[in-house]
């Protein structure tokens, strides 16, 4: 009997989630884990400031660097998202990112399911250029550091992975809250909302870090092929997408997060996932 | 095609030495301590504090 692409990705999933979240006893204790492997970058969206995280969060990283006193781009974390890109491209997204397990796990909550308007996925390109590469970089204080804004404005994965497991850990950090703390809330209960009704609302919508792996779908070396003289045009691939793609018009799609849905329901074997083999359309 | 894989190989293979020497020259000027320095400490921007 073979696996599905369905049961890999899960699987894959979990053991990255537990990867990226090995600290468990520090939710009790309400400290971060703050050793050397936080020198790298996790290749999905994962709060360096969830008391398990294991890894930095690269848009974290990459603003954090952008935003320091001596420089304003940070070649360290664009060269590690480069290499995540050219090899896996989205497929980080669909198999590797903690957040969009969460995201998933939201989405099997029984409810009405929507289908997104196109023009949302162009917002997730706004967030990237403005919040994550400009504002850290041209706005400083008076000694030349600028702030993450993406993580302080927007990130969900913050507000539910650091802030709300952190406060409730230490007294402390409540006597703290206040007006920035309900907007990221109101943002992190919008984002469950959407998730729950649309499939990875988030990560279509908001993430950077799908912006940037999506433009590498087009050259990543793991792949989606068609084969032209398989297919037979049924359209099953694409009514089983769940990230509205069309894998035989468009199998490089910038939205395409490699999940295999579309291998597993081609009755004709004609979409393959894989490495290296550059044939196909 | 082969014209269209030859360049897709180059392309790859391109993206994967600038990810390399990016990797290197970032670790060099000191952007891995940074990353370090942010990571190891709690993040009030992020956690909606800050």
């Amino acid at each position: 009997m073979q696996i599905g692409y369905s049961v890999k990705r899960k699987l894959l999933q979990v053991i990255a989630f537990g990867c990226s979240n090995a600290h468990l006893l520090n939710f009790k204790s309400g400290k971060i884990y703050t050793g050397k492997w936080k020198y790298f970058c996790n290749p999905g969206l994962n709060c360096y400031s969830c008391p398990a995280a294991s890894f930095a969060c690269p848009i974290g990283a990459m603003q954090a660097v952008n935003g320091s006193m001596n420089y304003s781009f940070s070649f360290y974390v664009t060269g590690l998202l480069l290499a995540f890109g050219v090899l896996f491209g989205r497929a980080v997204c669909g198999w590797l990112c903690p957040f969009g397990l969460l995201q998933e796990l939201l989405h099997k909550i029984p409810s009405p399911k929507l289908k997104l308007k196109k023009i949302f996925l162009y917002i997730k390109y706004f967030v990237l250029v403005v919040f994550v590469l400009i504002v850290p970089a041209a706005v400083t204080n008076y000694m030349g550091m600028g702030s993450p804004a993406f993580c302080q404005y927007i990130c969900p994965a913050g507000t539910l992975e650091g802030g709300i497991f952190l406060l409730a850990a230490q007294e402390g950090l409540r006597k703290s809250i206040g007006a920035l703390f309900t907007l990221k809330m109101a943002i992190l209960l919008v984002t469950i909302l959407g998730c729950i009704l649309i499939h990875r609302f988030f990560c279509r919508t908001l993430c950077p870090l799908g912006a940037i792996y999506g433009l590498f779908n087009k050259i990543s070396i793991y792949h989606l092929e068609v084969d032209e003289h398989k297919c037979n045009g049924c359209g099953k691939c694409k009514r089983a997408c769940q990230m509205e793609v069309d894998p035989v018009r468009n199998p490089q799609s910038t939205e395409c997060i490699r999940c295999g849905v579309c291998v597993d329901a081609c009755p004709q074997s004609a979409i393959r996932l894989g490495y290296l083999k550059t044939g196909g359309t | 095609m082969d014209k269209r894989k030859n360049r897709l190989v180059i392309l790859r293979l391109a993206g994967l030495v600038i990810a390399g020497v990016f990797i290197s020259y970032g670790i060099g000027r000191g952007e891995a301590a940074i990353v370090l320095n942010k990571a190891v400490h709690i993040c009030f921007e992020c956690i909606g504090l800050g």
